[in-house]
Protein backbone atom coordinates (compact mmCIF):
# COMPACT_ATOMS: atom_id res chain seq x y z
CA UNK A 1 0.00 0.00 0.00
CA UNK A 2 2.15 2.99 -1.15
CA UNK A 3 1.34 6.45 -1.44
CA UNK A 4 0.90 6.34 -4.72
CA UNK A 5 -1.13 3.22 -5.05
CA UNK A 6 -3.22 4.88 -2.64
CA UNK A 7 -3.76 7.93 -4.80
CA UNK A 8 -4.40 6.17 -8.01
CA UNK A 9 -6.89 3.50 -6.24
CA UNK A 10 -8.25 6.70 -4.76
CA UNK A 11 -9.05 8.46 -8.34
CA UNK A 12 -10.13 5.76 -10.04
CA UNK A 13 -12.63 4.61 -7.82
CA UNK A 14 -13.72 8.53 -7.42
CA UNK A 15 -13.89 9.11 -11.04
CA UNK A 16 -15.96 5.71 -11.63
CA UNK A 17 -18.41 6.78 -8.71
CA UNK A 18 -18.61 10.01 -10.80
CA UNK A 19 -19.26 8.09 -14.41
CA UNK A 20 -22.27 6.52 -12.28
CA UNK A 21 -23.83 9.40 -10.84
CA UNK A 22 -22.98 12.33 -12.60
CA UNK A 23 -26.06 14.04 -14.59
CA UNK A 24 -24.60 14.63 -18.29
CA UNK A 25 -23.99 11.27 -19.93
CA UNK A 26 -20.59 12.86 -21.61
CA UNK A 27 -19.51 13.94 -18.17
CA UNK A 28 -20.17 10.05 -17.33
CA UNK A 29 -17.86 9.32 -19.89
CA UNK A 30 -15.44 11.74 -19.49
CA UNK A 31 -14.95 10.38 -15.63
CA UNK A 32 -15.32 6.47 -16.99
CA UNK A 33 -12.23 7.60 -18.66
CA UNK A 34 -10.26 9.07 -16.24
CA UNK A 35 -11.05 5.63 -14.18
CA UNK A 36 -9.42 4.13 -17.54
CA UNK A 37 -6.42 5.78 -17.00
CA UNK A 38 -6.37 4.60 -13.36
CA UNK A 39 -6.23 1.31 -14.09
CA UNK A 40 -3.56 1.78 -16.73
CA UNK A 41 -1.29 3.24 -13.77
CA UNK A 42 -2.54 0.35 -11.30
CA UNK A 43 -0.68 -1.97 -14.20
CA UNK A 44 2.01 -0.02 -14.79
CA UNK A 45 2.52 -0.73 -11.02
CA UNK A 46 2.35 -4.03 -11.35
CA UNK A 47 5.43 -3.68 -13.70
CA UNK A 48 3.39 -4.73 -16.85
CA UNK A 49 4.09 -1.95 -19.04
CA UNK A 50 2.24 -3.69 -22.45
CA UNK A 51 -0.73 -4.16 -20.35
CA UNK A 52 -1.37 -0.93 -18.87
CA UNK A 53 -0.49 0.72 -22.05
CA UNK A 54 -3.00 -1.43 -24.55
CA UNK A 55 -5.63 -0.29 -21.81
CA UNK A 56 -4.79 2.84 -22.50
CA UNK A 57 -4.20 2.37 -26.40
CA UNK A 58 -7.62 0.07 -26.07
CA UNK A 59 -10.07 1.64 -23.58
CA UNK A 60 -9.01 5.32 -23.64
CA UNK A 61 -7.87 5.86 -27.46
CA UNK A 62 -10.84 3.22 -29.17
CA UNK A 63 -13.72 2.47 -26.36
CA UNK A 64 -14.04 5.79 -24.99
CA UNK A 65 -14.65 7.26 -28.38
CA UNK A 66 -16.87 4.39 -29.18
CA UNK A 67 -19.16 4.75 -26.03
CA UNK A 68 -19.05 9.16 -27.74
CA UNK A 69 -19.85 8.60 -30.97
CA UNK A 70 -22.66 6.31 -30.08
CA UNK A 71 -24.06 8.78 -27.28
CA UNK A 72 -24.19 12.00 -29.78
CA UNK A 73 -25.39 9.42 -32.46
CA UNK A 74 -28.16 8.53 -30.42
CA UNK A 75 -29.44 11.04 -27.53
CA UNK A 76 -27.58 13.85 -27.84
CA UNK A 77 -25.75 13.40 -24.63
CA UNK A 78 -27.89 16.21 -22.56
CA UNK A 79 -30.49 14.01 -21.72
CA UNK A 80 -30.80 13.76 -17.73
CA UNK A 81 -31.30 10.59 -16.26
CA UNK A 82 -34.53 9.15 -14.72
CA UNK A 83 -34.53 10.06 -10.85
CA UNK A 84 -37.43 8.53 -10.45
CA UNK A 85 -37.41 5.08 -8.24
CA UNK A 86 -37.41 2.23 -9.21
CA UNK A 87 -37.43 -0.41 -6.93
CA UNK A 88 -36.95 -3.47 -9.00
CA UNK A 89 -34.46 -2.01 -11.08
CA UNK A 90 -32.51 -1.64 -8.00
CA UNK A 91 -33.19 -5.38 -6.89
CA UNK A 92 -31.99 -6.52 -10.15
CA UNK A 93 -28.63 -4.28 -10.16
CA UNK A 94 -27.92 -5.55 -7.02
CA UNK A 95 -28.09 -8.87 -7.39
CA UNK A 96 -26.10 -8.54 -10.74
CA UNK A 97 -23.37 -6.40 -8.96
CA UNK A 98 -23.13 -8.83 -5.84
CA UNK A 99 -22.92 -12.04 -7.90
CA UNK A 100 -19.87 -10.46 -9.82
CA UNK A 101 -18.65 -9.57 -6.74
CA UNK A 102 -18.60 -13.21 -5.87
CA UNK A 103 -17.18 -14.25 -8.67
CA UNK A 104 -14.45 -12.21 -8.24
CA UNK A 105 -13.71 -12.21 -5.01
CA UNK A 106 -14.09 -16.68 -5.23
CA UNK A 107 -11.32 -16.69 -8.46
CA UNK A 108 -8.95 -13.95 -6.45
CA UNK A 109 -8.97 -16.22 -3.19
CA UNK A 110 -8.76 -19.43 -5.42
CA UNK A 111 -5.31 -17.55 -7.48
CA UNK A 112 -2.11 -19.09 -6.34
CA UNK A 113 -0.88 -15.17 -6.47
CA UNK A 114 -2.91 -14.59 -3.48
CA UNK A 115 -1.16 -17.91 -1.20
CA UNK A 116 2.35 -16.49 -1.87
CA UNK A 117 2.43 -13.26 -0.27
CA UNK A 118 6.24 -12.69 -0.99
CA UNK A 119 7.26 -9.89 -3.55
CA UNK A 120 6.93 -11.39 -7.24
CA UNK A 121 10.16 -11.52 -8.31
CA UNK A 122 9.86 -12.24 -12.25
CA UNK A 123 9.44 -9.51 -14.23
CA UNK A 124 6.78 -10.02 -17.09
CA UNK A 125 9.01 -9.15 -20.37
CA UNK A 126 7.27 -8.05 -23.25
CA UNK A 127 8.82 -10.48 -25.22
CA UNK A 128 7.95 -13.85 -22.96
CA UNK A 129 4.23 -11.80 -23.48
CA UNK A 130 4.32 -12.17 -27.43
CA UNK A 131 6.01 -15.68 -27.35
CA UNK A 132 3.09 -16.94 -25.06
CA UNK A 133 0.67 -15.21 -27.32
CA UNK A 134 1.78 -16.61 -30.30
CA UNK A 135 3.02 -20.14 -29.05
CA UNK A 136 1.11 -21.23 -26.50
CA UNK A 137 -2.24 -19.25 -26.97
CA UNK A 138 -2.32 -19.64 -31.21
CA UNK A 139 -5.45 -20.81 -31.34
CA UNK A 140 -7.71 -18.41 -29.05
CA UNK A 141 -5.56 -15.48 -30.48
CA UNK A 142 -6.60 -16.74 -34.25
CA UNK A 143 -10.29 -16.89 -33.07
CA UNK A 144 -10.13 -13.65 -31.48
CA UNK A 145 -9.13 -12.57 -34.79
CA UNK A 146 -11.92 -13.77 -36.75
CA UNK A 147 -14.33 -12.62 -34.93
CA UNK A 148 -12.81 -9.11 -34.99
CA UNK A 149 -12.53 -9.38 -38.74
CA UNK A 150 -16.31 -10.64 -38.94
CA UNK A 151 -17.43 -7.95 -36.98
CA UNK A 152 -15.27 -5.72 -38.78
CA UNK A 153 -17.22 -7.08 -42.11
CA UNK A 154 -20.48 -6.77 -40.35
CA UNK A 155 -20.04 -2.95 -39.74
CA UNK A 156 -19.01 -2.31 -43.00
CA UNK A 157 -22.40 -4.39 -44.51
CA UNK A 158 -24.46 -2.23 -42.13
CA UNK A 159 -23.05 0.82 -43.28
CA UNK A 160 -23.35 0.12 -46.93
CA UNK A 161 -25.62 2.82 -48.65
CA UNK A 162 -29.01 1.67 -49.12
CA UNK A 163 -29.44 1.05 -52.80
CA UNK A 164 -26.53 -1.70 -52.73
CA UNK A 165 -27.25 -3.21 -49.57
CA UNK A 166 -27.08 -6.88 -49.91
CA UNK A 167 -29.66 -8.62 -47.43
CA UNK A 168 -32.45 -5.84 -47.30
CA UNK A 169 -33.12 -3.78 -50.48
CA UNK A 170 -34.66 -0.74 -49.35
CA UNK A 171 -38.58 -0.96 -51.62
CA UNK A 172 -38.47 2.29 -53.77
CA UNK A 173 -41.62 4.07 -54.49
CA UNK A 174 -41.45 5.76 -57.29
CA UNK A 175 -44.26 8.08 -58.24
CA UNK B 1 29.67 9.95 -26.76
CA UNK B 2 31.44 13.00 -25.31
CA UNK B 3 28.60 14.99 -24.94
CA UNK B 4 26.30 13.03 -23.70
CA UNK B 5 28.16 11.73 -21.17
CA UNK B 6 28.99 15.67 -20.51
CA UNK B 7 25.34 15.99 -19.58
CA UNK B 8 25.09 12.74 -17.23
CA UNK B 9 27.77 14.36 -15.79
CA UNK B 10 26.33 17.56 -15.31
CA UNK B 11 22.80 15.60 -13.79
CA UNK B 12 24.53 13.28 -11.44
CA UNK B 13 26.26 16.01 -10.01
CA UNK B 14 23.29 18.18 -9.94
CA UNK B 15 21.19 15.37 -8.49
CA UNK B 16 23.82 13.89 -6.19
CA UNK B 17 23.83 17.34 -4.78
CA UNK B 18 20.25 17.93 -4.14
CA UNK B 19 18.59 16.79 -0.35
CA UNK B 20 17.92 13.11 -0.25
CA UNK B 21 14.26 13.45 -1.00
CA UNK B 22 14.28 15.57 -3.72
CA UNK B 23 16.31 13.28 -5.82
CA UNK B 24 13.50 11.40 -8.06
CA UNK B 25 11.81 15.19 -8.75
CA UNK B 26 14.67 16.89 -9.24
CA UNK B 27 16.04 14.01 -11.84
CA UNK B 28 12.76 13.72 -13.51
CA UNK B 29 12.82 17.65 -13.81
CA UNK B 30 16.46 17.44 -14.98
CA UNK B 31 15.07 14.79 -17.86
CA UNK B 32 12.06 17.10 -18.87
CA UNK B 33 13.14 20.35 -18.72
CA UNK B 34 15.40 20.00 -21.97
CA UNK B 35 12.76 18.17 -24.45
CA UNK B 36 10.33 20.81 -22.94
CA UNK B 37 12.37 24.17 -23.32
CA UNK B 38 14.17 22.47 -26.76
CA UNK B 39 10.97 21.64 -28.68
CA UNK B 40 9.35 25.07 -27.00
CA UNK B 41 11.90 26.92 -28.81
CA UNK B 42 12.08 24.75 -32.29
CA UNK B 43 7.78 25.48 -32.25
CA UNK B 44 8.81 28.86 -32.28
CA UNK B 45 11.20 28.63 -35.22
CA UNK B 46 9.29 26.89 -37.10
CA UNK B 47 5.94 28.57 -37.28
CA UNK B 48 8.94 31.83 -38.49
CA UNK B 49 10.30 28.69 -40.75
CA UNK B 50 7.16 28.15 -42.44
CA UNK B 51 5.61 31.32 -42.79
CA UNK B 52 8.88 32.27 -44.49
CA UNK B 53 8.70 29.18 -46.43
CA UNK B 54 5.29 29.61 -47.67
CA UNK B 55 5.68 33.60 -48.45
CA UNK B 56 8.75 31.61 -50.62
CA UNK B 57 6.64 28.83 -52.17
CA UNK B 58 4.24 31.88 -52.96
CA UNK B 59 5.95 34.03 -54.45
CA UNK B 60 6.02 37.10 -51.45
CA UNK B 61 8.09 38.22 -48.94
CA UNK B 62 6.47 36.51 -45.64
CA UNK B 63 6.75 38.62 -42.39
CA UNK B 64 9.47 41.10 -42.49
CA UNK B 65 8.58 43.33 -40.22
CA UNK B 66 9.81 42.52 -36.69
CA UNK B 67 12.90 42.73 -36.86
CA UNK B 68 15.93 42.13 -39.13
CA UNK B 69 13.77 39.64 -41.79
CA UNK B 70 11.04 38.77 -39.44
CA UNK B 71 12.86 37.13 -37.37
CA UNK B 72 11.02 38.33 -34.44
CA UNK B 73 7.82 37.36 -35.84
CA UNK B 74 7.55 34.56 -32.99
CA UNK B 75 7.91 36.77 -30.05
CA UNK B 76 5.15 39.67 -31.43
CA UNK B 77 2.94 36.23 -32.10
CA UNK B 78 3.54 35.28 -28.55
CA UNK B 79 2.63 38.67 -27.02
CA UNK B 80 -0.59 39.28 -29.05
CA UNK B 81 -1.97 35.61 -28.52
CA UNK B 82 -0.90 36.23 -24.70
CA UNK B 83 -2.88 39.75 -24.57
CA UNK B 84 -5.78 38.57 -26.73
CA UNK B 85 -9.50 38.55 -24.48
CA UNK B 86 -10.18 34.87 -23.61
CA UNK B 87 -13.70 34.13 -24.85
CA UNK B 88 -15.28 31.52 -23.33
CA UNK B 89 -19.07 31.08 -24.98
CA UNK B 90 -21.55 31.76 -22.27
CA UNK B 91 -23.48 28.16 -22.33
CA UNK B 92 -20.26 26.22 -22.99
CA UNK B 93 -19.02 23.42 -20.40
CA UNK B 94 -16.34 25.80 -18.44
CA UNK B 95 -14.07 23.21 -17.18
CA UNK B 96 -14.13 20.93 -20.21
CA UNK B 97 -13.76 23.60 -22.16
CA UNK B 98 -10.91 24.79 -20.21
CA UNK B 99 -9.17 21.44 -19.80
CA UNK B 100 -9.42 20.33 -23.67
CA UNK B 101 -6.17 22.39 -25.01
CA UNK B 102 -4.20 21.57 -22.27
CA UNK B 103 -4.78 17.84 -22.25
CA UNK B 104 -4.27 17.89 -26.10
CA UNK B 105 -0.67 19.43 -25.42
CA UNK B 106 0.05 16.91 -23.05
CA UNK B 107 -0.88 14.07 -25.10
CA UNK B 108 1.97 16.04 -27.36
CA UNK B 109 4.51 16.38 -25.43
CA UNK B 110 4.59 12.49 -23.53
CA UNK B 111 5.22 11.18 -27.04
CA UNK B 112 8.51 12.71 -26.74
CA UNK B 113 9.49 10.88 -23.79
CA UNK B 114 9.87 8.15 -24.84
CA UNK B 115 12.03 9.49 -28.04
CA UNK B 116 15.94 7.95 -28.15
CA UNK B 117 18.03 11.15 -28.65
CA UNK B 118 21.29 9.81 -28.02
CA UNK B 119 23.15 6.42 -26.74
CA UNK B 120 22.25 7.21 -23.03
CA UNK B 121 19.56 10.26 -23.63
CA UNK B 122 16.52 8.87 -23.44
CA UNK B 123 13.94 10.22 -20.66
CA UNK B 124 12.34 6.87 -19.47
CA UNK B 125 13.32 3.79 -21.22
CA UNK B 126 9.97 1.96 -21.52
CA UNK B 127 10.50 -1.81 -22.63
CA UNK B 128 7.00 -1.08 -25.11
CA UNK B 129 7.91 2.34 -25.74
CA UNK B 130 6.02 2.56 -29.23
CA UNK B 131 3.02 1.03 -27.35
CA UNK B 132 3.13 4.36 -24.85
CA UNK B 133 3.87 6.73 -27.92
CA UNK B 134 0.56 5.10 -29.55
CA UNK B 135 -1.53 5.07 -26.68
CA UNK B 136 -1.02 8.73 -25.42
CA UNK B 137 -1.57 9.77 -28.69
CA UNK B 138 -4.73 7.93 -28.99
CA UNK B 139 -6.09 10.48 -26.45
CA UNK B 140 -5.72 13.19 -28.52
CA UNK B 141 -8.74 11.98 -29.78
CA UNK B 142 -10.60 12.57 -26.84
CA UNK B 143 -9.15 16.07 -26.39
CA UNK B 144 -10.42 17.22 -29.52
CA UNK B 145 -14.25 15.80 -28.94
CA UNK B 146 -14.03 17.52 -25.77
CA UNK B 147 -12.91 20.60 -27.51
CA UNK B 148 -15.59 20.70 -29.92
CA UNK B 149 -18.71 19.37 -27.24
CA UNK B 150 -17.69 21.83 -24.17
CA UNK B 151 -18.12 24.63 -27.04
CA UNK B 152 -21.43 24.23 -27.10
CA UNK B 153 -21.36 24.84 -30.90
CA UNK B 154 -22.91 22.77 -33.51
CA UNK B 155 -20.03 23.55 -36.03
CA UNK B 156 -17.36 23.02 -33.22
CA UNK B 157 -18.59 19.66 -32.52
CA UNK B 158 -19.41 18.30 -35.98
CA UNK B 159 -15.62 19.74 -36.73
CA UNK B 160 -14.23 17.84 -33.74
CA UNK B 161 -16.61 14.55 -35.14
CA UNK B 162 -14.96 14.73 -38.52
CA UNK B 163 -11.44 15.07 -36.53
CA UNK B 164 -11.61 12.35 -34.54
CA UNK B 165 -13.22 10.38 -37.25
CA UNK B 166 -9.96 11.15 -39.39
CA UNK B 167 -7.76 10.90 -36.94
CA UNK B 168 -9.04 7.29 -36.21
CA UNK B 169 -8.77 5.83 -39.90
CA UNK B 170 -5.41 6.84 -39.93
CA UNK B 171 -4.42 5.37 -36.95
CA UNK B 172 -4.24 2.24 -38.12
CA UNK B 173 -2.43 2.59 -41.12
CA UNK B 174 0.13 4.10 -38.94
CA UNK B 175 0.37 1.57 -36.77
CA UNK B 176 0.17 -0.92 -39.36
CA UNK B 177 3.15 0.56 -41.09
CA UNK B 178 5.52 0.98 -38.05
CA UNK B 179 5.09 -2.69 -36.85
CA UNK B 180 7.39 -3.45 -39.96
CA UNK B 181 10.05 -1.74 -38.37
CA UNK B 182 9.27 -3.82 -34.98
CA UNK B 183 9.33 -6.88 -36.53
CA UNK B 184 12.80 -6.35 -38.46
CA UNK B 185 14.57 -5.27 -34.85
CA UNK B 186 12.36 -7.51 -32.71
CA UNK B 187 11.69 -4.95 -29.70
CA UNK B 188 9.10 -2.93 -28.84
CA UNK B 189 11.89 -0.04 -27.18
CA UNK B 190 12.41 2.54 -29.35
CA UNK B 191 15.69 2.55 -27.87
CA UNK B 192 16.84 -1.06 -29.43
CA UNK B 193 15.15 0.04 -32.47
CA UNK B 194 17.59 3.09 -32.71
CA UNK B 195 20.38 0.55 -31.77
CA UNK B 196 19.24 -2.18 -34.56
CA UNK B 197 20.68 0.28 -37.05
CA UNK B 198 24.02 1.55 -36.44
CA UNK B 199 26.84 1.45 -38.84
CA UNK B 200 25.78 4.03 -41.67
CA UNK B 201 23.44 4.89 -44.18
CA UNK B 202 23.02 1.09 -45.39
CA UNK B 203 22.06 0.07 -42.28
CA UNK B 204 18.96 2.21 -41.65
CA UNK B 205 15.84 0.86 -42.54
CA UNK B 206 14.67 3.40 -45.34
CA UNK B 207 17.33 1.35 -46.97
CA UNK B 208 14.81 -1.73 -47.89
CA UNK B 209 11.81 -1.64 -50.06
CA UNK B 210 9.45 -2.14 -47.30
CA UNK B 211 11.33 0.04 -45.09
CA UNK B 212 11.08 2.39 -48.05
CA UNK B 213 7.28 1.49 -48.49
CA UNK B 214 6.35 1.52 -44.60
CA UNK B 215 8.04 5.24 -44.41
CA UNK B 216 6.08 6.45 -47.14
CA UNK B 217 2.81 5.19 -45.41
CA UNK B 218 4.11 6.38 -42.28
CA UNK B 219 4.88 10.28 -43.10
CA UNK B 220 1.21 10.02 -44.88
CA UNK B 221 -0.27 9.05 -41.91
CA UNK B 222 1.51 11.38 -40.01
CA UNK B 223 0.36 14.18 -42.05
CA UNK B 224 -3.28 13.03 -41.50
CA UNK B 225 -2.82 12.16 -37.73
CA UNK B 226 -1.56 15.67 -36.88
CA UNK B 227 -3.96 17.79 -39.59
CA UNK B 228 -1.39 18.80 -41.35
CA UNK B 229 -2.05 20.26 -45.02
CA UNK B 230 -3.05 18.07 -47.41
CA UNK B 231 -5.30 16.39 -44.80
CA UNK B 232 -6.17 19.69 -43.02
CA UNK B 233 -9.76 19.25 -43.34
CA UNK B 234 -10.34 19.24 -39.63
CA UNK B 235 -9.29 23.04 -39.09
CA UNK B 236 -9.40 23.91 -43.00
CA UNK B 237 -9.56 27.39 -42.11
CA UNK B 238 -10.09 28.72 -45.42
CA UNK B 239 -13.47 26.49 -46.34
CA UNK B 240 -14.90 25.45 -42.41
CA UNK B 241 -14.61 27.70 -39.64
CA UNK B 242 -11.99 25.88 -37.62
CA UNK B 243 -13.52 23.10 -36.82
CA UNK B 244 -13.10 22.20 -33.28
CA UNK B 245 -11.60 25.05 -32.47
CA UNK B 246 -14.55 27.74 -33.18
CA UNK B 247 -14.58 28.92 -29.76
CA UNK B 248 -11.12 29.07 -28.66
CA UNK B 249 -9.35 32.25 -28.76
CA UNK B 250 -6.05 34.19 -27.21
CA UNK B 251 -3.98 31.89 -25.42
CA UNK B 252 -5.77 28.83 -25.30
CA UNK B 253 -5.90 28.94 -29.13
CA UNK B 254 -2.54 29.20 -29.07
CA UNK B 255 -2.08 26.06 -26.88
CA UNK B 256 -3.93 24.43 -29.63
CA UNK B 257 -1.52 25.59 -32.46
CA UNK B 258 1.25 24.31 -30.03
CA UNK B 259 0.05 21.37 -29.05
CA UNK B 260 -0.37 20.21 -32.94
CA UNK B 261 3.01 21.41 -33.53
CA UNK B 262 4.67 19.41 -30.86
CA UNK B 263 2.42 16.14 -32.20
CA UNK B 264 4.32 16.76 -35.10
CA UNK B 265 7.82 16.91 -33.84
CA UNK B 266 6.95 13.64 -31.92
CA UNK B 267 6.10 12.22 -34.99
CA UNK B 268 9.01 13.57 -37.11
CA UNK B 269 11.29 12.08 -34.31
CA UNK B 270 9.35 8.80 -34.25
CA UNK B 271 9.65 8.27 -38.14
CA UNK B 272 13.30 9.52 -37.58
CA UNK B 273 13.77 6.75 -35.24
CA UNK B 274 12.29 3.72 -36.94
CA UNK B 275 13.17 4.15 -40.08
CA UNK B 276 15.80 6.59 -41.05
CA UNK B 277 18.46 5.73 -38.03
CA UNK B 278 17.20 7.62 -34.93
CA UNK B 279 20.37 9.63 -33.67
CA UNK B 280 22.81 7.35 -35.74
CA UNK B 281 25.06 9.77 -38.38
CA UNK B 282 24.61 8.89 -42.22
CA UNK B 283 28.35 7.63 -42.27
CA UNK B 284 30.27 6.44 -39.26
CA UNK B 285 32.78 8.69 -39.79
CA UNK B 286 30.94 11.34 -38.76
CA UNK B 287 29.93 9.73 -35.26
CA UNK B 288 32.10 12.88 -33.37
CA UNK B 289 28.91 14.98 -33.79
CA UNK B 290 26.97 14.49 -30.85
CA UNK B 291 23.68 12.07 -31.44
CA UNK B 292 21.01 15.07 -30.11
CA UNK B 293 22.27 16.81 -33.54
CA UNK B 294 21.47 14.54 -35.69
CA UNK B 295 18.30 13.58 -34.54
CA UNK B 296 17.18 16.91 -35.10
CA UNK B 297 18.55 17.20 -38.17
CA UNK B 298 16.58 14.42 -39.46
CA UNK B 299 13.39 16.23 -37.56
CA UNK B 300 14.16 19.63 -39.63
CA UNK B 301 14.40 17.61 -42.85
CA UNK B 302 10.86 16.08 -42.01
CA UNK B 303 9.58 19.04 -41.07
CA UNK B 304 10.79 20.94 -44.32
CA UNK B 305 9.14 18.16 -46.04
CA UNK B 306 6.06 18.82 -44.71
CA UNK B 307 5.96 22.24 -45.09
CA UNK B 308 6.72 21.79 -48.76
CA UNK B 309 3.79 19.53 -48.68
CA UNK B 310 1.71 22.04 -47.10
CA UNK B 311 3.06 25.03 -49.79
CA UNK B 312 2.57 23.09 -52.62
CA UNK B 313 -0.65 20.26 -52.36
CA UNK B 314 -4.11 21.32 -52.66
CA UNK B 315 -6.71 19.82 -49.56
CA UNK B 316 -8.13 16.53 -50.06
CA UNK B 317 -12.03 16.07 -49.75
CA UNK B 318 -13.40 14.25 -46.64
CA UNK B 319 -15.00 11.35 -48.19
CA UNK B 320 -11.59 11.47 -50.71
CA UNK B 321 -9.60 10.99 -47.27
CA UNK B 322 -11.60 8.39 -45.70
CA UNK B 323 -11.62 6.42 -48.79
CA UNK B 324 -7.66 6.69 -49.49
CA UNK B 325 -7.03 5.55 -45.90
CA UNK B 326 -9.06 2.50 -45.93
CA UNK B 327 -8.80 1.70 -49.50
CA UNK B 328 -4.83 2.48 -50.22
CA UNK B 329 -3.14 2.70 -46.97
CA UNK B 330 -4.14 -0.13 -44.86
CA UNK B 331 -4.09 -2.85 -47.90
CA UNK B 332 -0.76 -1.61 -49.00
CA UNK B 333 0.51 -1.35 -44.80
CA UNK B 334 -0.89 -5.23 -44.60
CA UNK B 335 0.91 -6.06 -47.63
CA UNK B 336 4.22 -4.50 -46.62
CA UNK B 337 4.12 -6.47 -43.49
CA UNK B 338 3.92 -9.95 -45.88
CA UNK B 339 6.77 -8.13 -47.66
CA UNK B 340 8.68 -7.49 -44.05
CA UNK B 341 8.19 -11.37 -43.27
CA UNK B 342 9.66 -12.54 -46.39
CA UNK B 343 12.42 -10.26 -45.65
CA UNK B 344 13.16 -11.72 -42.36
CA UNK B 345 12.46 -15.12 -43.40
CA UNK B 346 14.59 -15.43 -46.50
CA UNK B 347 17.91 -14.38 -43.78
CA UNK B 348 17.98 -10.11 -44.61
CA UNK B 349 19.91 -10.38 -48.02
CA UNK B 350 19.61 -9.71 -51.09
CA UNK B 351 17.06 -11.92 -52.06
CA UNK B 352 15.20 -11.24 -49.29
CA UNK B 353 15.33 -7.40 -50.61
CA UNK B 354 14.61 -8.24 -54.23
CA UNK B 355 11.37 -10.24 -53.12
CA UNK B 356 10.19 -7.71 -50.69
CA UNK B 357 10.59 -5.16 -53.78
CA UNK B 358 8.93 -7.31 -55.94
CA UNK B 359 5.98 -7.96 -53.63
CA UNK B 360 5.57 -4.08 -52.61
CA UNK B 361 5.50 -3.41 -56.32
CA UNK B 362 3.73 -5.29 -57.41
CA UNK B 363 1.13 -4.74 -55.02
CA UNK B 364 1.42 -0.82 -55.21
CA UNK B 365 0.88 -1.44 -59.33
CA UNK B 366 -2.57 -3.28 -58.41
CA UNK B 367 -3.80 -1.57 -56.21
CA UNK B 368 -3.84 1.78 -58.26
CA UNK B 369 -4.49 0.36 -61.21
CA UNK B 370 -7.71 -1.31 -59.12
CA UNK B 371 -8.59 1.91 -57.46
CA UNK B 372 -8.07 4.25 -60.32
CA UNK B 373 -10.40 1.84 -63.14
CA UNK B 374 -13.01 2.25 -60.51
CA UNK B 375 -15.82 4.42 -62.43
CA UNK B 376 -15.71 6.69 -60.09
CA UNK B 377 -16.54 10.11 -62.23
CA UNK B 378 -20.14 9.19 -61.97
CA UNK B 379 -22.26 12.33 -60.82
CA UNK B 380 -22.13 12.15 -56.65
CA UNK B 381 -24.87 11.97 -55.00
CA UNK B 382 -25.85 13.19 -51.28
CA UNK B 383 -27.30 10.64 -49.42
CA UNK B 384 -29.20 13.03 -47.06
CA UNK B 385 -29.40 16.16 -49.00
CA UNK B 386 -31.02 15.10 -51.99
CA UNK B 387 -32.51 11.62 -53.24
CA UNK B 388 -35.74 9.59 -52.17
CA UNK B 389 -35.67 10.73 -48.49
CA UNK B 390 -35.75 14.18 -48.99
CA UNK B 391 -37.83 13.95 -51.92
CA UNK B 392 -40.63 12.11 -49.69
Amino acid sequence: MTTVFCITALTTLASAVAAMSLRNLVHCVLCLTVSFIGMAMVYLQLSSQFVGFAQVMVYVGAVAILMIFALLMTRGGQELFMREWRPMHWLVGGLVSLALLAVLVGSILQSPVIQNTGPVDKVERVKDLGQSLVYEYLLPLEALALLLTVALIGAALIALPPKQHPIKPQPREDS
Amino acid sequence: MWFEDLLIQIKSVLVLNAPEGLRPILSAMLSATPILSAFGGLFAAVTLLERKMLGRIQNRYGPNRVGPFGIFQPVADGIKMLTKEDIVPKTADHLIHFLAPLLLLLTAMLGLSVIPYGEKLVAIRFEAGIVFFFAVGGAAELAVFMAGWASRNKYALLGSLRAIAQMVSYEIPLILSSVCVLMAAGTLSLDEVAKSQSGGMLSWYIMTPWGLMGCVLFLIATLAEVNRSPFDIPEAESELIAGHMTEYSGFKYAVFFLAEFVAMFAMCALTATLFLGGYHPPLPILAFIPGPFWLFAKLMVLVLLFIWIRGTMPRLRADQLMEFAWKFMLPMAVINLISTGCWIALGRGSLGWGLSALINLAAYGALSRWLSSRPNQQKRTYRFAEGPMHAA
